[in-house]
């Protein structure tokens, strides 16, 4: 019900805000659902929210497996840490922009360069969170782990991931809206296709309701990815929690 | 089948980087079936000693030598759960080859019937406690070590539950190592007493009790438990003067 009402609320604001601005710069609600809906007819709409959304799954889930691994390694193993903080200083400061200009010049304007352009400005933040976790594994577990003699695969599941289930969690929640924010910017600048490009022809042409039409659906379609499956994944790994506020 | 342990020094290095001694000298051998207590003063160096034996620790001086491949029970001073799994799991993920039948006698005798799909979090003190031995049981040791396993509970929650390790190790024939600070303890569930001084911790004395278990009574505990209170109390300078 409390999200009902703020969606309201949303709408009514726009709505006022359209009014006072006037339909140039802001069209109301109708008319951007006009657009929404015609897009929707033609199949454009979802052929350019797949495409992005596509790129969106390849590079995040690179990005978390790359990083986990990277991140496991540097909070374990000392001289790793040592070998690898520079670069993550590195990458972690180096601008979204940077990398993906780069990646356009030396790879070509490919799926392979975007989708890579992507990964590599998540990596580091998942890095850093995982290693995070690795770091705070309680050695008490991991004696009780090898006095039992757990075998490999069943001390990773049951005592390692668990330990880091909150790292993975809040790696994959930062590192999916950073992937949000980058996709657009890496198909802009060199896609055919995908919801960056048809903003990026939105923007040229300034067809505003056309823009505000693929940024809403877009921002609907992470609204359901974080309820339907960031929140109740988050919502299991803690369920052994004593409920806190 | 028989646990030899010669551990000639321990030191440990303090953040500081201080060096301390924590074992001087110990020397012992158990024989299957038979049940050492170590007792000593708090903080001389019997958790430590545990941790050697348990192949935890390999940064000391001497020598142990375990049956191989011997399959280990070891209860930790605190227990030492899995927080985000069930205490059936518990049970189960350190011991994957234990039958539901044998599981089912092993939480009837430790009161756990009702607790099995409990989270550890969920649990007194006293309840992980149970739930930790019966970790250590259901892999059917061939040494079991209890460190402290009755620390920090009321008194008569503490007599209850060491009957029911005492039911637990007639039950099955294995080596076990039991670390405690109460003699009283020491003397009820043990067949040979093994008094540590302070750190860094020798043996003072190996006192042997040669009535079983479940033959002792209450007045030739308190026999033996005398004889012992005497052997820590008595410094051997006097017994020279006398």
């Amino acid at each position: 019900m409390p999200r009902l009402l703020s969606f309201a609320v949303f709408l009514a604001i726009w709505w006022i805000a359209a009014l006072l601005a006037g339909d140039a710069k802001l069209p109301p609600p109708p008319a951007v659902l006009g657009v929404m809906a015609a897009e929707a007819r033609s199949g454009d709409l979802f052929f350019h929210l797949g495409a992005t959304l596509a790129r969106v799954a390849l590079a995040f889930t690179l990005a978390m497996a790359l990083g986990a691994a990277i991140g496991y390694l540097m909070g374990r193993v000392r001289l790793a840490d040592r070998l690898g903080d520079p670069w993550l200083i590195l990458l972690l400061n180096l601008p979204a922009l940077v990398v993906i200009v780069l990646a356009y010049i030396w790879a070509g304007l490919t799926e392979v360069a975007a989708i890579a352009a992507i990964a590599i400005n998540k990596l580091p933040t998942a890095v850093v969170t995982l290693r995070e976790g690795a770091r705070a594994l309680d050695a008490a577990l991991d004696e009780m782990a090898s006095v039992f003699a757990l075998p490999p695969w069943s001390k990773f599941r049951h005592v390692v991931l668990p330990q880091l289930s909150p790292y993975v969690a809040a790696a994959a929640r930062s590192g999916l809206s950073l992937v949000w924010k980058i996709v657009l910017v890496a198909e802009l600048l060199g896609r055919p296709n995908g919801v960056g490009f048809e903003i990026g022809v939105a923007f040229q042409l300034f067809d505003i309701p056309l823009l505000l039409a693929y940024s809403l659906s877009f921002a609907a379609i992470v609204l359901l990815i974080e309820t339907l499956l960031v929140q109740p994944f988050e919502a299991r790994a803690s369920r052994w929690r004593p409920r806190a506020a | 089948m028989r646990l030899e342990v010669d551990i000639a020094g321990k030191t440990f290095k303090s953040a500081a980087g201080e060096q301390h001694d924590v074992i001087a000298g110990v020397t012992f051998a158990l024989n299957a079936g038979e049940a050492g207590v170590l007792v000593g003063p708090s903080g001389c160096g019997k958790s430590t000693m545990l941790r050697i034996l348990a192949g935890l620790d390999p940064d000391f001086q001497g020598r142990i030598a375990r049956p191989a491949g011997a399959r280990i029970g070891f209860v930790f001073q605190e227990p030492r759960l899995l927080p985000w799994r069930s205490v059936e799991d518990n049970v189960r993920i350190a011991a994957p080859l234990a039958d539901d039948a044998k599981l089912s006698a092993l939480f009837e005798i430790l009161e756990l019937k009702a607790h099995r799909n409990h989270f550890p979090g969920e649990l007194s003190l006293g309840l992980a406690r149970r739930v930790a031995l019966a970790r250590a049981f259901a892999v059917e040791p061939q040494l079991l070590i209890l460190d402290e396993p009755l620390a920090s509970l009321d008194a008569a929650l503490a007599a209850r539950l060491r009957d029911e390790i005492a039911i637990l190790m007639d039950g099955r024939s294995m080596i076990t190592l039991l670390v405690t600070h109460d003699v009283d303890d020491a003397v009820r569930l043990g067949d040979r007493v093994i008094l540590l001084s302070p750190r860094p911790a020798r043996i003072l004395a190996d006192v042997p009790i040669r009535t079983p278990r479940s033959a002792r009574g209450d007045a030739e505990t308190a026999a033996i438990k005398s004889e012992i209170m005497r052997r820590i109390n008595g410094s051997p300078a006097k017994q020279d003067a006398s």
